[in-house]
């Protein structure tokens, strides 16, 4: 993407010849320093970073990476118990955050860095420099002719300057008298030098976000009973920025007071949810109470915070009620859709239940209908009116005993059973219950009731300050780049000399960046040149 | 017309494309096999002169490709076996009798089969997109609502080879771009298969996530940056095969130097790095913000993306300062149309953490559990 090698570029250069002959230990450290620099800032070794970075990246596409997916990675590393140890070292779970990875692309933007400043004032004494003199003997550059006209010199080079002139080259004012030298394209230097600034200006962008944003996600419950504020101990999981602080948190609070859903009725894709939009209330600190109808790819924005949808599910309302009769638990239960129907699975724990502690590992089918004997899940669709819900099953196993509530955290997702005894229904099966319907658990130590149907949503708030510096940046690099590729720097000449045969003109076309047809300017201008002159004689 | 209907006209234009592919292909094999005569044609008249050895010619068994155009030719004439691969040999050892004045006839016919095939190939290819094109509009047809046909991978993988035939065609006369028809039709034809047979699925609508107007933004420009890579990287596979070989006859003598090649290679590429820029560093992101809450998430698809970007930008970069021209430069576009293509099919079975997962074959439901955490 850069048209010259300025000699300021160690990696054309030519050095000195006496300096490989030294020996090395003979470098004082200013020198080594500034072989170091040269080195660094070589074309060459900007190109091997840059290669180097795409390969670097590899390795973080193919294990699981923390941040991406922390879940899988733990897993992942249970699975692989040599490799783990390994890895860890070597940084190959957070490899985007890795020392070695940000070496790379340190290095790489020091190089730039040192690439493009002593260009910058290349380009600006070239930018007030005239275009080069006419060379000796232009029949020998590569694109060059010459032909022979009855014209007069004068009204060659004249019209030559006219012609040049319309096709936007520049025009070098003290030329000599016998030609005219011109140059154009000067905007594909500064197209690559706005390539490279721009990177920086990303750069500089995805650092702010990275630095002092953060992301966040959790599960409101739908109801304007429900809802959120924005504090650090109301999220599920968070994620902030190195330099993120507590305060930089916006004050707002929101309810999800309605949720809708369409659903696929036919089709392939039968029993899936379509689309669907959550209305949302919310207040900007003590400011007025307003609306917005919340959907995938539309996000809220209140000041410098989004609020996405990214996902939504069922919450069955569940009371258990101990041996004493005693309301151990009771409320929406967020579970967690297993496929694309939505059935969906979650845990109950009553620890504290008397005497024994109650937990349910349970299932729920949305639409569940009997074929052939066997219950089948149809749809993600519980219905509405009142018949919502006619056909929702809740099917759970109950373990009763020592819950473990004291053994540190535990996700909500999963039941301790190490242990809790089971319980079963008649004839070793799980109890299921409809929308309504109460079990009592054997051995008397309590009741389960399916008491109604919730919905919940799966909520990412996220602030990602500079983000739009990382756009602009992204889409001056772009203009820059098109600039870099597509201006094809020029410069022509033209001779005209008085011979015993006619006027002999020479003209010549040089192009810089090199791919470009400079054969096809040559022609260009003389049949202008010539086209010109035979209209005139007519 | 109903989707249904729609959908059946999409699966039935892809079958009569492919079909039409083939015969593209078939008379561009045509083509080439009349070149690979006329090489060897050229070559026996020179060994002619140095060489007598005359044998009986063999019987030549003609192929299919090459009969075609012999009939045409003089009758009884020997140099009516040549432009077969096997009767080849034949021809070498054929009586010097035979003169160069058949030679000069033979040359002729034979330029005017290559030239006959040639444009046959061109017109069928173009009938061919034609069908493809139908395949796609009804594709988009065919669900309900209406939309973009590349929602999934099937659809993906149709609508890339359609606008890699596309801008073959758009560019055919511009770069004269003959000499690369087998390689492009073959290609189109290889992955379109491969598309149908492995990836199809039934028409489906949207899901949410898909459902945006960038779909049609972000995939138009990554469709266009790909197909343009791809012929690009065909190029320098071209590039490579010529530089390595020092035969100045046959389908390689028609291929044009190594410096058009070098410049077509790198002005395709020139055109689609920034669209590629584009679509993965401006609409990806953008769309990536909108649907998924952050910009950029360090997903497979988008690090393979940045890879191909990296590798893209590394191959101009190298060309215009390093000086990396020809062998080196090609081998480096032939990477980044590696990266380009693994990252469209292979990382689907190599991560399962993507989220552009609605792309993959499957996605077992944990995954989706997972994506819910």
């Amino acid at each position: 993407m850069t048209t010259t090698a300025p000699a300021e570029r160690s990696g054309r250069a030519p050095r000195p010849p006496q300096e490989p002959q030294r020996p090395v230990s003979e470098l004082k450290p200013r020198e080594l320093l500034r072989w170091c620099w040269r080195q660094l800032t070589s074309m060459r070794t900007a190109l091997v970073l840059l290669l180097l970075l795409a390969l670097a990246a590899v390795p973080g596409s193919l294990i699981p990476q923390k941040n991406v997916d922390s879940l899988k990675t733990s897993n992942w590393q249970q699975a692989h118990t040599t490799l783990t140890p390994i890895y860890q070292k070597l940084d190959l779970f957070d490899v985007y955050g890795a020392p070695w990875f940000a070496a790379i692309y340190i290095l790489l933007m020091l190089s730039l860095i040192g690439c493009i400043v002593p260009r910058l004032f290349v380009y600006w004494r070239g930018l007030r420099a005239q275009p080069p003199a006419t060379p000796q003997r232009l029949t020998r550059l590569p694109d060059s002719t010459s032909y022979l006209t009855s014209e007069s010199a004068e009204e060659v080079l004249a019209r030559a300057r006219t012609v040049l002139r319309k096709r936007r080259y520049r025009l070098r004012k003290q030329s000599s008298p016998d030609s005219v030298a011109s140059e154009r394209g000067y905007l594909r230097e500064a197209g690559n030098l706005v390539f490279h600034l721009s990177v920086i200006i990303v750069l500089v962008g995805f650092a702010m976000g990275s630095l002092f944003g953060y992301k966040g996600g959790v599960i409101v419950n739908v109801g304007s009973q429900y809802g959120f504020t924005n504090q650090m101990t109301q999220y599920d999981d968070f994620d902030p920025g190195s330099l993120f602080s507590a305060s930089r948190l916006d004050d707002f609070n929101f309810t999800i007071d309605k949720f809708d859903i369409s659903w696929l009725h036919s089709g392939p894709r039968a029993g899936m949810a379509r689309g669907f939009q959550s209305h949302l209330t919310y207040q900007q600190g003590n400011g007025p109470k307003k609306t917005y109808d919340l959907r995938v790819n539309h996000p809220l924005t209140i000041g410098g915070t989004e609020i996405f949808l990214i996902g939504h599910g069922y919450a069955p309302v569940i009371t258990v009620r101990d041996g004493h009769g005693k309301i151990a638990y009771s409320g929406p239960t967020v579970f967690l859709p297993q496929d694309n129907s939505f059935v969906s699975f979650g845990v109950v724990k009553a620890p504290y239940a008397k005497p024994e502690g109650i937990g349910l590992n349970a299932m729920f089918y949305p639409y569940e209908v009997t074929v052939h004997g066997d219950p089948v899940n149809l749809t993600g669709d519980i219905g509405s009116g009142k018949d919502a819900g006619k056909h929702a099953v809740l099917s759970f196993q109950a373990w009763k005993g020592d819950l473990n509530p004291t053994a540190g955290p535990q996700s909500v997702y999963q039941l301790d059973t190490s242990k809790a005894t089971k319980v079963t229904a008649p004839g070793g099966k799980a109890f299921n219950l409809h929308l309504g319907q109460t079990v009592k658990l054997p051995g008397g130590i309590g009741s389960v009731t399916f008491n109604g149907i919730e919905r919940w949503n799966k909520l990412q708030i996220s602030k990602e300050p500079g983000k739009r510096i990382a756009l602009g940046g992204v889409c001056l690099a772009l203009l820059g780049l098109l600039g870099s590729l597509f201006i094809r720097p020029r410069r022509v000449w033209v001779r005209a000399r008085d011979t015993e045969d006619g006027t002999l003109v020479e003209v010549a076309a040089l192009d810089r960046s090199g791919g470009g047809d400079t054969a096809a300017v040559v022609e260009g201008l003389v049949a202008s040149l010539r086209g010109q002159s035979l209209e005139d004689r007519s | 017309m109903t989707d249904h209907d729609w959908g059946t006209l999409s699966n039935q234009a892809v079958a009569a494309a492919a079909v039409v592919y083939f015969l593209a292909l078939l008379a561009h094999l045509v083509e080439w096999s009349a070149l690979v005569g006329a090489g060897r044609a050229a070559k026996a008249s020179a060994d002619r002169a140095a060489a007598a050895a005359p044998t009986t010619p063999e019987p030549a068994a003609e192929p299919v490709g090459a009969s075609v155009g012999g009939v045409e030719r003089a009758a009884g004439a020997p140099s009516a076996l040549a432009g077969s691969l096997t009767s080849a040999a034949g021809r070498a050892a054929a009586p010097a009798a035979a003169g160069d004045g058949a030679d000069d006839a033979d040359d002729a016919a034979r330029h005017e089969r290559v030239a006959l095939f040639g444009r046959l190939g061109y017109l069928l290819t173009v009938i061919a997109v034609a069908c493809h094109l139908v395949a796609l509009v009804g594709r988009g047809m065919a669900a309900d609502p209406n939309r973009v046909p590349w929602g999934n991978m099937y659809e993906f993988t149709l609508s890339g080879t359609f606008v890699v035939a596309a801008i073959y065609i758009a560019l055919f006369r511009k770069f004269k771009l003959s000499w690369m028809s087998p390689l492009v039709v073959a290609f189109v034809l290889a992955v379109l298969m491969v598309g149908v047979i492995v990836l199809y699925e039934p028409v489906a609508p949207l899901t949410e996530a898909l459902n945006s107007y960038w779909l049609v933004i972000h995939v138009i420009s990554a469709i266009l940056a790909t197909g343009a890579f791809t012929l690009g990287g065909i190029t320098s596979v071209v590039y490579l095969i010529k530089s390595r070989s020092t035969k100045e006859t046959g389908w390689i003598g028609r291929v044009p130097s190594l410096e058009t090649l070098d410049r077509v290679s790198y002005r395709i590429h020139a055109f689609g790095f920034p669209v590629w820029t584009f679509a993965v560093l401006i609409t990806g992101p953008i769309w990536a913000h909108q649907a998924w809450s952050s910009y950029w998430n360090w997903d497979p698809k988008e690090v393979w993306a940045f890879i191909t970007w990296v590798v893209y930008a590394g191959y101009l970069h190298a060309r215009a300062t390093a000086g990396w021209r020809g062998r080196r430069a090609a081998i480096l576009a032939l990477v980044g149309m590696a990266t380009l293509w693994f990252n469209f099919i292979g990382i689907n079975y190599f991560s399962t953490t993507s989220q552009h997962s609605y792309a993959a074959p499957a996605t077992s439901t944990l995954d989706r559990v997972e994506a819910l955490r």
